[in-house]
């Protein structure tokens, strides 16, 4: 069902881990709006400006269904290249959106705009999912339903560009929102029951 | 990766049956499972391989399509197809454990949203079935042992008429005509929505159950959820099944091949007509207080049939032919004129429905009193022309139903299938 623009991966590696616990109690650590991750030079070698082809096998990609505020996209990101591919942005329609990571601070769980974007090694694969690294939706100018298929667009360190499609699931967890004090005004919470 | 995971590629993208009828199952399972298994293996294996030859024996009188037997180990890895022509779970070698999840739809759900609704549950069916976790599955460990789950989605009238489809829906899926023995109650009648959700490993169907209404709940309510079981997996193999009367049940299904083609599914008409079915889902209690007061004879004469073998009275085997006129040293017929058998005989294929019931067997009361009865699931082309005669028949005069009361009753179509990529419903909604 969610298309995926390169090789298709057969199975979620991700069997979610502990971490995922933590997504509940989970804070942010911005809510500047922009992201802050700068590009690294560990980059793929080749620097084709656009990427017709896929940098990243991107493999069941979802997103939560929210009615408004924030929400996430998640999925298995698989890099079969000889380089390090950095991502160092994702833009989608209906939000303005930044990479995020989950750290512990304060001895709590807290979100944060993840410095130096998203790096998947050289023969590896990094999983997005709750309570780890995620592309934010920042606040979505409109509801994503459940079983809408959502466009996404990744850019890389240097320069390439990859978009992908996910399917909107309703899911209860990752409820990560903005701690008090670490934004200019708190932003509505994720949204837990989205309407058909 | 783990290892369970390495061994479940395996089959991936296997068109056929079983997770086994592919390369070596028992070289691939050697395992951690497999070690745990052994030591039941062991005790078991002498009744396993005996059951196995009784399955050979009566191959030619199976009801339904008949898979191969799946040993023991295997059980949690077998695995039935989800796309196709036709949806699974009908035809299918009925599984031990069943969950009926009927549903009514959310004010204001329409064409577009029953489109999205039916997009998550396509794909969680078509991943959970072929033993992969759903997208998102919060308990993805749990999403391994398929154990022929089968997913199979009807549709009732009201989902027609919110999608704008009313058209569309097949004329004999409509509310049935009330019957003098029901006594319906709404806890386990109608649905706009319905997913029968079989698999022969009990926690396998729960953990569908719960993806399958966690992705349901923005578009519909749960109406009601009817759970039910038959034999283990093996413990029988190639028998009818046998409900809480101890009665074998479904001897009469249509036997597989063309007959059976054109009694259970739509063979012709627009595509989203073309290879769907109608299901009729009955709740029928079962008093077991009452059948506790006949004797044997009594219980025989009711059915029409021998508890034992399931023979006709007039017969040694289950499948003998019955002879209606044959007359008893009383001077009347051997076979009953209100039984069970004489009332819902049917001689005409075409005619025949496909049952597959599941027991029900809920707490007993304080005083004992049994809360039992049947999970009657019936699959047929046409709900009016094969299942209502039927019906109308045993309501009038079975004598059966003086120990069994009708408590519920929806009706569904369950439409065509979908090849990898579509979704069931695509063909009523798109």
């Amino acid at each position: 069902m969610p298309s995926t623009t390169t090789g298709r991966l057969r199975r979620p590696a991700a069997l979610i881990g502990a971490a995922l616990l933590a997504a509940s109690v989970a804070a942010c650590g911005s809510a500047d709006g922009s992201t802050t991750a700068a590009p690294t030079a560990s980059a793929s070698a080749s620097a084709s400006a656009s990427a017709a082809a896929g940098v990243l096998g991107i493999s069941d990609p979802w997103v939560k269904a929210a009615d408004k505020g924030m929400t996430a996209a998640f999925g298995t990101l698989v890099n079969d290249g000889d380089a390090d591919v950095t991502i160092t942005k994702a833009a989608t329609e209906v939000s303005p959106m930044e990479l995020h990571e989950m750290t512990m601070k304060d001895g709590k769980m807290v979100m944060q705009p993840k410095e130096g974007g998203i790096v998947v090694k050289a023969h590896s694969r990094a999983t997005l999912e709750p309570g780890g690294d995620h592309l934010m939706l920042m606040n979505i100018a409109k509801p994503v339903k459940a079983g809408d298929e959502l466009s996404f667009t990744l850019t890389f360190a240097d320069g390439r560009t990859q978009t992908f499609s996910a399917v909107a699931k309703p899911f209860t967890g990752a409820q990560e929102s903005y701690a008090p004090g670490h934004g200019d005004s708190p932003m509505p919470e994720m949204s837990t029951s989205p309407t058909a | 990766m783990t290892e369970r995971t390495e061994r479940s590629e395996g089959r991936e993208g296997m068109p056929s049956r079983h997770g086994m009828t592919e390369g070596s199952p028992t070289g691939r399972a050697v395992s951690r499972r497999g070690l745990l298994t052994g030591g039941a293996l062991t005790v078991g294996g002498t009744l396993a391989g005996a059951g196995a030859g009784a399955v050979a024996a009566t191959r030619t009188d199976a009801p339904a399509v008949r898979p191969e037997p799946v040993p023991v180990a295997q059980v949690g890895d077998a695995v039935e197809p989800f796309h196709g022509a036709r949806q699974s779970g009908v035809t299918t070698e009925p599984q031990a454990h069943a969950a009926f999840v009927a549903f009514t739809l959310k004010p204001g759900v329409d064409r577009a949203a029953l489109g999205r609704m039916l997009r998550l549950l396509s794909d969680d069916a078509a991943r959970l079935t072929q033993g992969r976790p759903s997208l998102a599955d919060t308990e993805p460990e749990l999403g391994l042992l398929p154990a022929r789950l089968t997913v199979t989605v009807g549709f009732g009238p009201g989902l027609y008429a919110a999608a704008g489809r009313a058209d569309r829906r097949p004329a004999s899926v409509a509310d049935l005509p009330a019957f003098r023995v029901d006594r319906l109650q709404p806890r386990w009648t109608g649905g706009d929505l319905l997913l029968q959700i079989c698999a022969d490993d009990p926690l396998t169907v729960a953990h569908a159950q719960r993806v399958l209404v966690k992705d349901s709940r923005p578009f519909a309510a749960v109406r009601w959820v009817q759970q039910g079981f038959r034999r283990a997996a093996g413990a029988e193999p190639g028998r009818t099944q046998r409900n809480l009367f101890g009665q074998l049940d479904g001897t009469a299904n249509p036997k597989p091949g063309t007959p059976a083609d054109t009694a259970v599914w739509v063979t012709d008409g627009p595509r989203w007509l073309r290879d769907s079915t109608t299901l009729v889902v009955r709740r029928i209690s079962m008093n077991l207080e009452t059948w506790d007061l006949l004797g044997r004879a009594d219980r025989e004469v009711a059915v029409g049939r021998r508890l034992d073998t399931g023979a006709p009275l007039t017969g040694a085997a289950e499948h003998d032919e019955p002879d209606f006129a044959a007359l008893g040293p009383d001077g009347l017929t051997v076979i009953p004129d209100f039984s069970h058998l004489t009332r819902a005989r049917v001689t005409d294929d075409r005619l025949r429905i496909l049952r597959r019931p599941y027991n029900y067997d809920g707490a007993p009361t304080a005083e004992g009193h049994a809360d039992s009865g049947l999970i009657f699931a019936a699959y047929q082309a046409d709900i009016a022309r094969q299942f209502l005669p039927i019906q109308r028949r045993l309501a009038e005069r079975d004598l059966l139903n003086e120990w069994t009361t009708p408590i519920g009753s929806a009706v569904f179509a369950v439409p065509p299938g979908c090849p990898e990529g579509g979704w069931i419903g695509e063909q009523v909604l798109g």
